[in-house]
């Protein structure tokens, strides 16, 4: 049986983690607040810029000198993964099922054929992918040291993208994140940006839109927008998802440190009784025998 | 008078969303004054400045750095890279963008023709930035 000493140790070092459990899980429900804000705040653009799409798209799609962005180079051999995760841990199975999701696709791929190419951006995915498939990354993003993402974070990895495209680096184009349902469920989903998935034309837009400049020249500039807000969007997403995982994670940590304290402290009180109970004894037979 | 919604839109967030009697946009091919009714049209932005009018007086003044518009008889729909309202520009930062525009611009002289050119629209896109701070 352990000593009173160490059952003291122990219960005292349970007591502290669980107090780093709770705090950092009231960090991650502030934090997860912020995160939501400028998810939702985000949310207009994207919209907007769907609309726009729809109205702009249709008309360009079936034109052979479309822009590769809408309609990608017609191959299927080279898939491009990029890969969102988070910057930190501690979140329970949030970076791991992305993880477990991209090494699915990318066997799933390998299986048909096809060569992958893979983009991380977060620290977490870097590290979980890099052992299996480090001879597949052609590049690594990381913003831990942003306080906040911005959308330039975003254009810049959307525009090394299209940098490849041009330069015929790879066909299609996926995406893979966390997206975000509520605070305890996040679900990672693969989501093709290469070719662009056009968006349905929905009620108004049987309206004959005039163009200024060319229809063209405003394709050419909406789609690498299109393709940063998608990722900005998922960038947000992921962070409010981590928040959202890291939250339940910690909450997890600190009600099982409750439940082992309670355990620990039984214990230590019976320990403590026995050698009570062991020291009356021997005082008492003691005695007896003078 | 007769209204139409305007609606002025960042990455980041909505900035705007009102009903307003006219708007003036700086289109890619000059300033476009948009009245309730307008014929439908999407139109490139350069950097400039969007006005809105509301009760015959100038009410906003906001300063985008580029983006799209979408016109149609009962609604304008613009969606700007970034927006700043006039009277938070400052020329200093201004001038520094300036400064990392030219840079760009002249690093990328001997790049493709379509890199020239996006190169060439910030910088002017910054330019234009100034000269609105200036006039503030």
């Amino acid at each position: 049986m352990a000593t009173l000493k160490s059952l003291r140790l122990r219960i005292n070092s349970v007591k502290s983690t669980r107090k780093i459990t709770q705090a950092m899980k009231m960090v991650a429900a502030a934090k997860l607040r912020r995160a939501q804000t400028q998810a939702e705040a985000a949310r207009p653009y994207a919209e907007r810029m769907e609309r726009m799409l729809a109205s702009l798209g249709a008309s360009v799609a079936g034109s052979p000198d479309a822009p590769k962005l809408l309609v990608g180079t017609g191959a299927d051999k080279v898939h491009l993964l990029v890969v969102v995760t988070a910057e930190r841990g501690l979140c329970g199975g949030f970076n791991t099922n992305v993880g477990r999701f991209t090494r699915t696709t990318v066997r799933a791929l390998e299986a048909e054929g096809k060569t992958v190419k893979i983009i991380t951006v977060g620290r977490k995915g870097a590290v979980y992918l890099k052992r299996e498939f480090g001879s597949r990354f052609v590049g690594e993003y990381s913003f831990a040291n942003k306080k906040r993402i911005g959308f330039e974070d975003a254009s810049e990895v959307t525009s090394r993208i299209s940098e490849m495209l041009e330069a015929g680096e790879f066909d299609v184009c996926t995406l893979i994140y966390n997206r975000f349902k509520n605070v305890i469920s996040q679900t990672p989903v693969g989501q093709q940006l290469i070719p662009a998935p056009m968006p349905e034309a929905t009620g108004d837009s049987g309206m004959l839109y005039e163009f200024e400049p060319t229809e063209e020249e405003i394709l050419a500039r909406i789609l690498p927008q299109n393709l940063a807000i998608q990722l900005y969007r998922a960038l947000l997403e992921n962070q409010a998802g981590f928040y959202g995982s890291q939250m339940t994670a910690m909450d997890n940590a600190t009600r099982n440190a409750g439940e082992m304290i309670n355990k620990l402290t039984l214990n230590y009180n019976r320990t403590r009784q026995a050698n009570i109970t062991k020291e009356l004894i021997e005082i008492i037979s003691g005695a007896e025998a003078v | 008078m007769a209204t139409f919604q305007l609606e002025l839109v960042s990455p980041e967030k909505l900035l705007l969303s009102r009903p307003v009697e006219m708007v003036v946009i700086p289109a890619a091919e000059g300033e476009m004054g948009v009245l309730p009714g307008h014929a439908p049209m999407i139109v490139a932005l350069r950097g400039g400045t969007i006005r809105v009018t509301e009760g015959g007086r100038e009410t906003d003044r906001l300063f985008v750095a580029g983006g799209f518009a979408e016109v149609t008889p009962e609604r304008v729909t613009v969606l700007a890279d970034e927006a700043t309202p006039v009277a938070e520009l400052s020329k200093a930062e201004a001038d520094r963008r300036i400064a990392t525009a030219e840079a760009a611009y002249n690093a990328a002289a001997m790049d493709t023709p379509e890199k020239r050119d996006a190169a060439m629209a910030t910088l002017l896109a910054m330019r234009a930035m100034r000269e609105v701070a200036e006039a503030a």
